[in-house]
């Protein structure tokens, strides 16, 4: 086949294109500029569209052997996830900006302008797995658990996935690395990125509080006595207990927690720890990643954070909206952040919470 | 797969005569400036070579200064004539619009840093200077102006500048020509030019990398760059590099450039692209033009795709502007022309050189539907 590697400039996306290249498929990597103003240099796992970056993916491309170009996808980037993040927040939720990035970027913007110019697919160092199976090809947990990334994955269609392909999802990151080092690849040893790739500083609340304001509002407590003040309220997180700097402590000294945000009133609500108790979601827009999930009760896990648990639960459609009813309550569930439905490790689909109980 | 290399004017192979003077140069022991019998040795070869580049310039062999690049030449002439100006009161650097960066990057320099005020003359849509802007701003500032910068001819479109008319206008005023791409490719005389100083660069004619030279006038004395021996007339210090000198002085005297060749080549490639892609249009067309390069935009592409796919055809062409970051930016050039930021960045620049053949252009003609079809697929995905 003829694809395209998408290429970080990390040892993981380096390597991916490394076997793309082995396994004989005809590879071309493009390293995606996402940011209209690039950093210089990284500073540690931050970012991964610095012009360092850059400059590794290239030198990682010259190693493997492959032609190099440089995408400007920086103002779909800005758009499709930088503003989402924004509004996401502006709205009191909690977005995921990765998993926009490869719904809106990596495997939509890439991959249609790779398909667009005659190349079948797009190769990522994403750690997840495909199969062929009888319903098509379908999506995989990798087999290294604690650096599966099909959560952030989950958001891709049936069709787009058709159109991926995850050369690392067989292998431990411990093991890319020893191959990067063999192959002679120089980001080896080169440190993962964590955080946000386009809040440069690290300090989320801090770069939302310079784009979105900082107007201060009451905190409340669940009958809506003001018991505090917040500065911006989407600086805050549910389920967060540190920094409320809360003035009228509870009656029996028990610590209180962000139980939700509200935007139009510019309120944060607070209350106790079994308050933050959720027991059943309900996310809006589901993708299915392999068959459509029905209104048919089905078993099986449902995942609400990138590297959080699995936990068991029955799933069904009602309507538009995806359900998972969990066996055990969870404490702290933010709306905007996805719910990913597992059959044992495949990808069924997801959705973004829109509703908890 | 056979590669076709369509990219001349950002450099084209070495000439079989300076490849073999310079590879028996770096063979040879001596320091041009030290005194004893292999020093003098080394000075010899070296005057030599600088006294053919003279006659080939047509200018007197002092007046060559030896720099490591054209871009250095530029940064030395604009910013030396801007201090010795600023001297005497003067404190405007007047460029083109269609500057290359190692002209406006140092004029935006001496803005930040020296106290220079940059005056931009503006160019038709063929890509030539206003000439009645220049005539203008001379009647109206001309005692604040200490350099003027002109190219000789635009990398980009290839369209030639009355340079000569500029030094009319100019009068006194130092004017500075940036002719990297002109020389051995259109007539270039320095003394008839009459301009203070000019810029050449070895690789862009056959000659080695990391050689360029500054042609200054006679006892026209500016502040240095690079301070140490003051080998080149306390102008430009640095032990002077023989070997790749003596290839730029050999690529300098060979005759293998035919510009009628060249001329016609490109005149078959436009036909061809005219005929291939009824709506692609060249840049400069209408203008007086050096033979070897065609900037061609094609409406609802993206060039960096299109570089892309005539990579992937085994051919190299350029896009013809600068990269920030690796990513392609929209053509000063082109949009100083009156092209918008998106037709600007639908264009490719091919250039032809000594090696091109007449089956280079027509195997990049007849990819061209299949390139410029997917290109627009893909702007439109």
């Amino acid at each position: 086949m003829k694809l395209i590697a998408a290429m970080s400039g990390g040892v993981d996306s380096a390597v991916a294109a490394a076997r793309a290249v082995e396994a004989g498929h005809e590879v071309i990597g493009v390293h995606l500029a996402l940011s209209a103003n690039p950093q210089k240099y990284r500073s540690g796992a931050r970012g991964c569209c610095t012009i360092e970056d850059s400059h590794d993916a290239r030198r990682a491309a010259d190693v493997i052997g492959i032609p190099f170009y440089i995408w400007d996808m920086a103002e779909e980037f800005h758009d499709g996830v930088v503003e989402d993040f924004l509004s996401e927040y502006a709205a009191g939720r909690t977005p995921n900006p990765c998993l926009r990035c490869n719904e809106k970027i990596k495997f939509a913007a890439v991959l249609d302008r790779a398909r667009a110019m005659g190349f079948d697919g797009v190769v990522t160092g994403h750690y997840a797995r495909t199969e062929i199976t009888d319903a098509g090809k379908t999506l995989h947990r990798a087999v290294d658990h604690s650096k599966d990334q099909s959560y952030v994955l989950s958001v891709l269609t049936v069709e787009q996935i058709s159109g991926a392909i995850f050369p690392l999802g067989d292998t431990t990151k411990v093991d890319i690395r020893k191959e990067a080092e063999a192959r002679g690849l120089a980001v080896a040893q080169k440190p993962d990125s964590h955080d946000i790739c386009f809040v440069p500083s690290g300090d989320n609340a801090g770069w939302l509080r310079d784009r979105l304001g900082s107007e201060t509002g009451p905190i409340v407590d669940q009958d809506g006595i003001k018991i505090g003040e917040h500065k911006g309220a989407y600086t805050y997180t549910i389920g967060q207990r540190k920094g409320l700097g809360l003035t009228v402590p509870t009656a029996d000294g028990s610590p209180r927690f962000v139980l939700k945000i509200e935007p139009v009133s510019n309120t944060v609500v607070v209350g106790a720890r079994e308050d933050l108790a959720v027991t059943k979601m309900r996310g809006e827009r589901p993708v299915w990643c392999g068959p459509a999930v029905t209104n048919q009760k089905l078993r099986g896990f449902v995942q609400v954070r990138a590297h959080g648990a699995a936990l068991a639960c029955s799933y069904f459609l009602d309507g538009a909206l995806l359900v998972a009813e969990l066996n055990e309550p969870l404490l702290g569930l933010a709306t905007g952040q996805a719910m990913v439905i597992y059959d044992g490790d495949r990808v069924v689909g997801s959705a973004t919470i829109c509703e908890t109980e | 797969m056979s590669s076709i290399y369509l990219d001349h004017a950002a450099t084209t192979p070495m000439v079989e005569d300076a490849l073999i003077a310079m590879t028996a140069q770096l063979a040879q022991l001596g320091n041009p400036s030290s005194l004893h019998t292999h020093g003098r040795a080394t000075r010899k070869t070296l005057e030599d070579a600088r006294e053919v580049i003279a006659k080939e310039v047509g200018c007197l062999p002092s007046e060559v200064i030896f720099t490591a690049s054209g871009t250095e030449a530029n940064n030395t002439a604009l910013k030396g004539l801007y201090w010795q100006g600023r001297d005497n009161g003067r404190h405007v650097v007047v460029i083109s619009a269609i500057e290359h960066h190692a002209i406006i990057d140092p004029a935006h320099w001496l803005q930040e840093h020296e106290g220079a005020e940059i005056i931009t003359i503006p160019v038709n849509a063929g890509g030539v200077v206003d000439l009645d802007f220049l005539s203008h701003l001379i009647a109206t500032r001309g005692n604040e102006i200490a350099v003027i910068s002109i190219m000789h001819s635009n990398n980009e479109t290839g369209v030639l500048q009355p340079i000569r008319k500029v030094v009319e206008i100019a009068g006194e005023i130092p004017v500075h020509t940036d002719a990297v791409q002109s020389f051995k490719k259109t007539p270039l005389s320095f003394s008839q030019l009459g301009v203070y100083a000019m810029t050449l660069s070895a690789h862009k004619i056959g000659g080695p990398l990391g050689i360029g030279a500054l042609i200054l006038r006679r006892a026209v004395e500016i502040p240095a760059l690079l301070h140490g021996g003051g080998q080149e007339r306390e102008i430009r210090s640095g032990t002077l590099n023989a070997p790749a000198i003596v290839g730029f002085a050999a690529a300098a005297k060979s005759k293998h450039y035919d510009v009628a060749h060249v001329a016609s080549l490109r005149d078959s490639f436009i036909a061809g692209i005219n005929a291939a892609i009824p709506d692609a249009t060249i840049n400069g067309i209408s203008s007086d033009r050096l033979p070897g390069i065609v900037n061609v935009t094609f409406p609802g592409t993206q060039s960096d795709t299109l570089l892309l796919l005539m990579d992937g055809q085994r051919v190299s062409c350029s896009t013809g502007s600068a990269c920030s970051a690796g990513v392609h930016e929209a053509s000063h050039v082109l949009l100083a022309m009156g092209h918008n930021e998106v037709s600007a960045q639908s264009s490719l620049r091919f250039s032809f050189g000594a090696t091109s053949t007449y089956a280079d252009c027509d195997f990049v003609v007849s990819v061209l539907p299949d390139v410029i079809t997917r290109g627009r697929a893909a702007n439109f995905s």
